[in-house]
């Protein structure tokens, strides 16, 4: 059993692993609203289109 | 409901988009650059900085959540029903995130990617209190009554909000409190340096100015939502 650290614990991977969650949904998020708009656009275009 | 969705875009929210990316970028900057090496737990303890900021983010959202469920109640009008949805999306969206970082932290600084804390639990029992908001709006069709209990929802709903906040200040715990003193127990604090201050406050005006630009794009996509739902009854009474 270590008692004494030498040095800063080597974390590295928990950070890139932190920090990929953190922009993937930020990404996934941005997205999802981006692609709901465009869908939702269609449908009102569609929607236009008929009551003409 | 008017439509001004399909408007253009307001400029405020264009200039205000450009902003939150750029923000976005001066904060990792200084997360991954500006800020020092943490002694003890080295790199893992930088997820701190966007971790608070999420969980800050997402707890704001459900504070606008209540301020629209109050006044959908004393307006009765559409509009406040679609800020509230918007902002449980918003708010379940970033706890979520600060749920999962906070455990992918706690992996190498607690040894154990969960364990069953007041903090870790509370937090849990928001996000499921909110998710249950959107299940209850998904099971009552008449958009009158579905506005009102989810409004009545939301303000209930809220007593999670502070319940998790205070939770590491009033109950032993092992989760480390960053403004004021926290238990003797906690594990994974550390001595906050200037330049740690200093990216941690950008992080939280970062997220922010990112949740408002987000929360505006969703009550925008929920507006347009409702106007299509509309024109979608009437062509079916035709």
């Amino acid at each position: 059993m270590i008692l004494i650290q030498d040095g800063p614990a080597e974390t590295t991977g928990f950070m890139i692993l932190g920090y990929a969650v953190i922009f993937g949904v930020l990404l996934l998020h941005v997205l999802s609203l981006s692609l709901r708009k465009r869908n939702l656009r269609r449908d009102y275009d569609l929607l236009k289109d008929l009551e003409k | 409901m008017k439509n001004d969705y399909l408007d253009e875009t307001p400029q405020l929210l264009k200039v205000l988009n450009w902003i939150s990316v750029l923000l976005l970028l001066i904060a990792s900057w200084m997360v991954f650059f500006y800020a020092p090496l943490e002694a003890v737990m080295g790199q893992v303890q930088r997820v701190f900085y966007f971790h608070v900021a999420a969980g800050w983010l997402g707890m704001a959202a459900f504070f606008v959540a209540v301020v629209a469920g109050i006044a959908y109640l004393i307006r009765r009008t559409a509009k406040w029903d679609v800020l509230g949805v918007a902002a449980v999306e918003l708010g379940l969206i970033y706890m979520f995130v600060n749920i999962v970082s906070g455990s992918i932290w706690a992996r190498p600084a607690w040894n154990s990617w969960w364990t069953w804390d007041p903090r870790l639990v509370t937090a849990t029992v928001m996000e499921l209190v909110y998710l249950a908001y959107l299940m209850l709006r998904q099971g009552i069709e008449e958009p009158e009554r579905r506005a009102r209990f989810g409004a009545v929802y939301a303000i209930l709903g809220f007593a999670t909000v502070p319940l998790t906040f205070f939770s590491i200040r009033i109950w032993r715990t092992i989760h480390p409190v960053v403004i004021g003193s926290g238990d003797a127990g906690a594990k994974g604090s550390f001595e906050m340096t200037s330049t740690m201050l200093q990216t941690f406050m950008f992080s939280l005006a970062t997220f922010t100015v990112l949740g408002i630009v987000l929360l505006w794009h969703r009550y925008r996509l929920g507006k347009l939502e409702a106007q299509v739902e509309e024109m979608r009854m009437e062509a079916l009474d035709y």
